[in-house]
């Protein structure tokens, strides 16, 4: 696993070692056009500067400030047991140093992101879509695969890899409003032949530069998708469980086509680009490899999934290309065997458990009031409804809100309601008046529980 | 002169790459105590759950007095058991008597309706989860360990620092290792 991040490192400080030069050569071109052959250096340290200050900027904003664009809200345990315990599950498999932390988008479309440069300070985010569509095994290939960028150092390169292609880009778009404000100046002084030369190749620069960069850009990007995926077959044991996930999750962008709402700056971010989940082939200017070929080299490796299986399996798809995972990697890590799909004879029906979960933790966060209907619907209430009393649009039972639920219970005396003090703070057991057995778990806020037989209110005092 | 700085400098780079290989390997062998440490992590997590699983099944099903009861004590052997084989030994029965309390579970539809039932069996179903990948990334963070000791040259320096290879998680008993599989 480190053999695999050192060679990926190795890799990307080429890769940034070219955008780099680029960015110096671009300075310096820039510099001699403005001030004359001397003032090159000049430039070239100014371009370095500009990086440097724009790198520091976006080191410290954070991983809040992604969280913020995508309107993520971070979740606790009992928002959504089950993704927590995912996430929990591939943190130990992957040997993080800490769990992410977790949050969820209120959007339909299943999707799912990690920020975070060191694995301390790291978030994985999925969308309450993701939550409702896949099942236990799916869901942990996604959440493998997040974890692999983070596990890889991804983020962390890729912000760097950004922002030094901003900086590209701004330092050509300030050299051509240069030219343009300063052109007439500079021709009356009618410079010779060599300078008219150097200023054509800095507009070349200047043009092809941004372009160069953004190239290496999205090829770098690529390469990790793969690695992230070859990561996550690693962690999981479970190739399918990534490839139908990967499969449901285009299929379900492919179908909503152009009405998704994506932030267009955190698309490269994740799992599959929303905005290009569409595209029929991998252009140049792709961040993602195509799904289709991500979930073929997935299902090729059979029933193995050690980083030289996932390479075999590459080199079988794409006829031969190199997957990128370093050669030390592939020599050491010998046959490991995939294991069998987790039986979960109702996936559907949790999957929309968990799905339901993540959208009222999302409402409460509104201060949504949500009454579950003995029939089985759930009646959320928009906070300040003036009313006394709700009604099931299925059965047509009526529901007291609280507000409302307060005044009668102090009138109505007949039913006082009874006592339990716990014990401790886990989970514990006792018996209603009724009969019927109650549980109270480590994660119970309230201060009251209803019982499910007799539908009478129980104070839970502290221990 | 000039002898003795290119010496000292040859000396000063052996010097330095020793201790990075070193250091490699500490590092690998810490990354190693921590991945055991999980496991026991885990396995403790497994005996925490079990009495409330107990109580909660107790509540629905009270007269499967002898499934709750070798689960039960499947759980204290576990809890109590001394050494790598003793213990997995336990923790393989007590996996097989949970197996068989969820057989039973399966013909109580109200208790599988329960909204603490279900909980208990989500956290269940993760535990068992978590051992394995905790198992299973010791048993990577092995493999990682061993290979780095015999390439060379960092087998030299294993040698002269008496670093020797770790043995790999098994359970040995062929038996014992179809038992566990739990299916909730």
């Amino acid at each position: 696993m480190w053999e695999a991040i050192r060679d990926n490192a190795r890799r990307s400080r080429l890769l940034i070692g070219l955008m780099g030069a680029t960015l110096v050569v671009l300075g310096y071109l820039i510099g001699v056009v403005a001030a004359g052959p001397d003032a090159g250096i000049f430039g070239a340290l100014g371009a370095l500067a500009l990086w440097l200050v724009m790198l520091v900027a976006a080191l410290t904003g954070g991983e809040q400030l992604v969280m913020m664009t995508a309107r993520a809200r971070q979740i606790r345990k009992e928002d959504a047991p089950q993704l927590w315990n995912v996430v929990e599950e591939m943190t130990i498999a992957s040997g993080l140093g800490g769990m992410p932390k977790i949050y969820i988008v209120d959007n339909d479309m299943p999707n799912a992101f990690a920020a975070g440069r060191k694995a301390e300070s790291s978030c994985v985010a999925v969308t309450t879509g993701l939550l409702r569509r896949l099942n236990r095994d799916e869901l942990q290939g996604v959440i493998a695969h997040e974890i692999g960028h983070i596990k890889n150092l991804d983020v962390r390169f890729m912000t760097i890899a950004a922002v030094m292609l901003g900086s590209i880009v701004i330092l050509a778009d300030l050299f051509f409003r240069m030219l343009w404000l300063g052109g007439g100046r500079r021709r009356g002084s009618g410079g010779g032949g060599g300078h008219a030369l150097i200023l054509l190749v800095a507009i070349l620069a200047a043009f092809l530069a941004p372009l160069f960069a953004q190239l290496l850009y999205f090829a770098c990007s690529r390469k990790r998708e793969y690695l992230a995926d070859a990561s996550a077959a690693r962690f999981t044991r479970y190739p399918a469980g990534l490839a139908s996930a990967l499969e449901k999750i285009s299929g379900q962008l492919v179908r909503a086509g152009k009405k998704r709402e994506v932030q267009r700056a955190l698309a490269p971010m994740y799992i599959i680009n929303p905005l290009q989940a569409a595209a029929k082939s991998v252009g140049l200017f792709s961040t993602h490899p195509s799904t289709e070929q991500r979930v073929r080299v997935l299902r090729a490796m059979g029933g193995n999934v050690s980083w030289a299986d996932y390479d075999r399996a590459f080199r079988q798809v794409m006829k031969g290309q190199a997957s990128g995972i370093g050669a030390r990697t592939l020599r050491s890590d010998k046959g490991v065997a995939a294991r069998e799909p987790t039986s979960e004879p109702d996936a559907r029906q949790k999957a929309v458990a968990r799905g339901r979960e993540a959208a009222e933790f999302l409402d409460r966060m509104i201060e949504f009031l949500i009454i579950a209907c003995p029939c089985g619907v759930r009646i959320k209430v928009p906070p300040g409804l003036d009313r006394e009393a709700v009604q099931c649009t299925r059965c047509g039972r009526s529901h007291s809100l609280p507000r409302a639920e307060a005044a009668a219970g102090a009138a109505a005396a007949g039913a006082p309601p009874l006592h339990y003090r716990r014990r401790g703070d886990g989970w514990e057991t006792f018996k209603c008046a009724c009969g019927q057995p109650l549980q109270v778990g480590p994660a119970f806020r309230g201060g009251t529980l209803t019982c499910k037989k007799c539908r009478r209110a129980i104070e839970i005092a502290g221990p | 002169m000039i002898g003795l700085i290119v010496l000292i400098v040859v000396v000063v780079v052996i010097g330095a790459w020793l201790i990075g290989m070193y250091n490699g390997l500490v590092r690998l062998k810490n990354q190693l105590k921590n991945a055991w440490a999980q496991i026991d992590v885990q396995l403790k997590r497994r005996h925490d759950l079990i009495p409330n699983l107990v109580e909660t099944v107790k509540g629905y099903a009270g007269h499967e007095k002898t499934t709750l009861q070798n689960v039960v004590e499947a759980r204290t052997k576990a809890v109590s058991a001394q050494g790598v084989e003793a213990q997995s030994q336990a923790e393989g029965e007590l996996s097989s008597a949970l197996g068989r309390l969820m057989v039973v579970v399966e013909q109580y539809p109200d208790l599988k309706a329960n909204q603490n039932f279900l909980a208990l069996q989500e956290e269940l179903t993760s535990t068992e989860n978590r051992i394995g990948f905790a198992r299973q990334h010791y048993n990577d963070s092995v493999m990682t360990y061993n290979t780095r000791l015999e390439s060379f040259p960092v087998n030299v320096v294993a040698g002269m620092f008496g670093f020797s290879a770790e043995a790999f998680f098994e359970i040995e008993d062929a038996a014992q290792r179809e038992v566990p599989k739990v299916q909730f």
